[in-house]
């Protein structure tokens, strides 16, 4: 089992999940609390990477990211170097492909909120900041929990986006995917089979802890 | 003093769109804001709360203003300075009841905020409950503590959309008295919405009632709920009986007037209104405003007796339900024990003995 491959995704899979949490809260809020013309536009950008191939969508960020894309120029000038098959890269596009995993159960949790609570926050004197930081995300913590989990797992199992953006550079960005992929063209079937059933032992473990948490097993909060 | 005087129209796939128009002063003390459901009572809260946007005019509480088209001004629910109890009661559910009741008071330093919330916690006698969570209170401690949650911050104006629906009367009685101790020591604007007749006698300074959006008469419970003026208002208040009638004659010296009920089917005397002889009204009488007798009743002052016969007798909790068909159909409320006395059932022939003032028009 190639170690450094699996310590790539992880490391890629907390990093992805962490900085995609910071924009899809945010993202979320915006689509769950306003009404806004366009909204049902930004809606469909965020679904967009469940419907397209991985492939497409690594090879348009290829491009916006290679020493010609705009990005990867704009990288270019900054940092000296490409962006394209560097970790950054990856962790990009990895946030792109896996945006609707992290704002999809955040949506749905902030719209199942009794906008009763909201209202009575605004009332008793509270700003929008306030509201959200004591009322709305104690309130939806098992969606925030949800995108967190379902982002880190979706980017831990990808394959396509991280073989476009990343290529197979070993500690870089060699993923544990890749790595599989790897072994079987190498007819290393025993490798891959162990590296392939702790991908498919820690996304059980994952969905399990999603579930749980989503019919609140353990809920610390009483039930509405 | 808070005047509202506000327009706001929803759209609707209804042919005719539901407009809230509603021009309306509160002064301090309870107001009771009487309505059949869907009459736009909750919108007229919302609206003076900042929670909702009217379409055009003015809410001013004194001379501070809340809401002005004409000046493009509308202050955002933080900066009203008023409490709102919904419906639901919106307790947050994963804060204790301090920290609910604390959630308020964040404008105040923090050995104001322990002695407003000690203070209101026992005003409301709910000391004993400052550390429990929502879940764990029982229907009228939740009410407590939603009402000590919106007094605590020295609301100007205090806004409550049903807060005591389904509490039994004397928990509410209770509450009640409490919530009238408070207001006598801080007299502010209380609006307060039901469409439940008890509490209103039991508030009732002052009655409001909307109807379709409209604000359709103000005054004391007893003048303007038992003597209706519309249909819609007739049913929310109670009247059980809402007859379709055509105005037979006018005798101006006796105050009265004469109807005809469901196609000349039988007269009733009723008190002079502002309706024309050949004129259709209705007419609404409560069902426990109308007597029940087995023989031709002699002597009485009431005006109206009519003979019929029982069609069907329903018990419901306290009190028997009766139709009877007296020309037309009257709906009739006794006591089981007069159903007992006088044996009354199906295909009996009764009289109705009605007054001439328990009859009221209504448009």
């Amino acid at each position: 089992m190639n170690a450094e491959a699996l310590l790539l995704s992880l490391r890629l899979a907390a990093t992805v999940s962490l900085f995609l949490l910071a924009l899809a809260l945010p993202l979320a809020y915006t689509i769950s609390f306003f009404q806004w013309r366009g909204k049902f536009l930004v809606e469909s950008v965020v679904a967009l990477p469940l419907v397209l191939p991985p492939t497409v969508l690594g090879f348009y960020a290829l491009v916006t990211m290679g020493p010609r894309g705009p990005l990867g120029k704009l990288w270019q000038s900054l940092f000296g170097h490409s962006l394209a098959f560097t970790f950054t890269g990856l962790v990009l596009a990895s946030m792109l492909y896996s945006l609707p995993f992290a704002v999809q159960p955040l949506v749905a949790s902030f719209e199942s909120l009794d906008r009763r609570l909201l209202d009575a926050s605004a009332v008793l004197g509270a700003d929008r900041a306030r509201t959200f930081l004591r009322i709305i995300l104690p309130l939806a913590w098992p969606g925030v929990l949800t995108a967190l989990v379902l982002s880190f797992a979706h980017t831990l199992g990808e394959f396509g986006v991280v073989l476009m953006v990343g290529g197979n550079l070993p500690g870089i960005t060699r993923t544990v995917s890749i790595d599989i992929y790897d072994r079987v063209q190498s007819l290393d079937y025993a490798g891959a089979h162990q590296t392939a059933l702790l991908l498919l032992l820690v996304s059980f473990v994952v969905l399990s802890i999603v579930y749980g948490v989503n019919r609140r097993v353990w809920s610390p909060w009483p039930a509405k | 003093m808070l005047n509202v005087k506000i327009r706001k129209q929803f759209r609707s796939d209804a042919a005719q769109p539901f407009v809230l128009d509603a021009n309306v002063s509160f002064s301090p003390g309870f107001t009771v804001l009487f309505g059949p459901s869907g009459a736009g009572k909750s919108t007229l809260l919302d609206c003076i709360a900042g929670l909702q946007q009217p379409d055009s005019g003015e809410i001013r509480l004194g001379e501070k203003i809340f809401f002005d088209t004409a000046g493009n001004l509308s202050l955002p629910p933080q900066r009203r300075e008023l409490a709102y109890v919904f419906q639901s009661l919106a307790l947050f559910p994963h804060l204790s009841v301090e920290q609910n009741i604390r959630y308020g008071l964040e404008k105040f330093p923090g050995s104001e905020q322990t002695e407003r919330a000690n203070t209101v916690a026992k005003n409301f006698r709910i000391e004993k409950l400052l550390s429990c969570r929502p879940a764990e209170l029982s229907g009228g401690e939740k009410q407590r503590v939603a009402l000590a949650r919106a007094l605590a911050t020295s609301p100007r104006v205090l806004l409550l959309d049903e807060p005591l629906t389904g509490l039994d009367s004397s928990l509410r009685r209770s509450i009640l008295e409490d919530l009238h101790a408070w207001n006598g020591a801080n007299r502010i604007p209380i609006l307060y919405v039901t469409h439940n007749r008890e509490e209103v006698d039991a508030i009732g300074e002052r009655v409001v009632t909307l109807v379709n959006g409209r604000v359709q008469e103000s005054g004391a419970p007893r003048a303007v709920l038992d003597a209706p003026r519309s249909v819609e208002l007739a049913h929310a208040a109670g009247f059980e009986n809402v007859l379709p009638a055509v105005v037979v004659e006018h005798r101006l010296a006796d105050g009265v007037m004469r109807v005809s009920l469901d196609h000349a089917a039988c007269e009733i005397e009723i008190p002079l209104g502002e309706a024309e002889p050949g004129s259709e009204v209705r007419v609404a009488i409560r069902a426990g405003d109308i007597l029940i007798a087995t023989e031709p009743p002699h002597f009485l002052s009431a005006r109206n007796i009519l003979p019929g016969t029982i069609v069907s007798l329903e018990k419901r909790g306290t009190m028997v339900a009766i139709q009877v068909k007296a020309g037309t159909l009257f709906q009739v409320h006794v006591t089981p024990g007069a159903v007992r006395a006088l044996d009354l059932s199906p295909g009996l022939l009764v009289w109705l003995v009605i007054k001439t003032h328990s009859c009221h028009l209504v448009r």
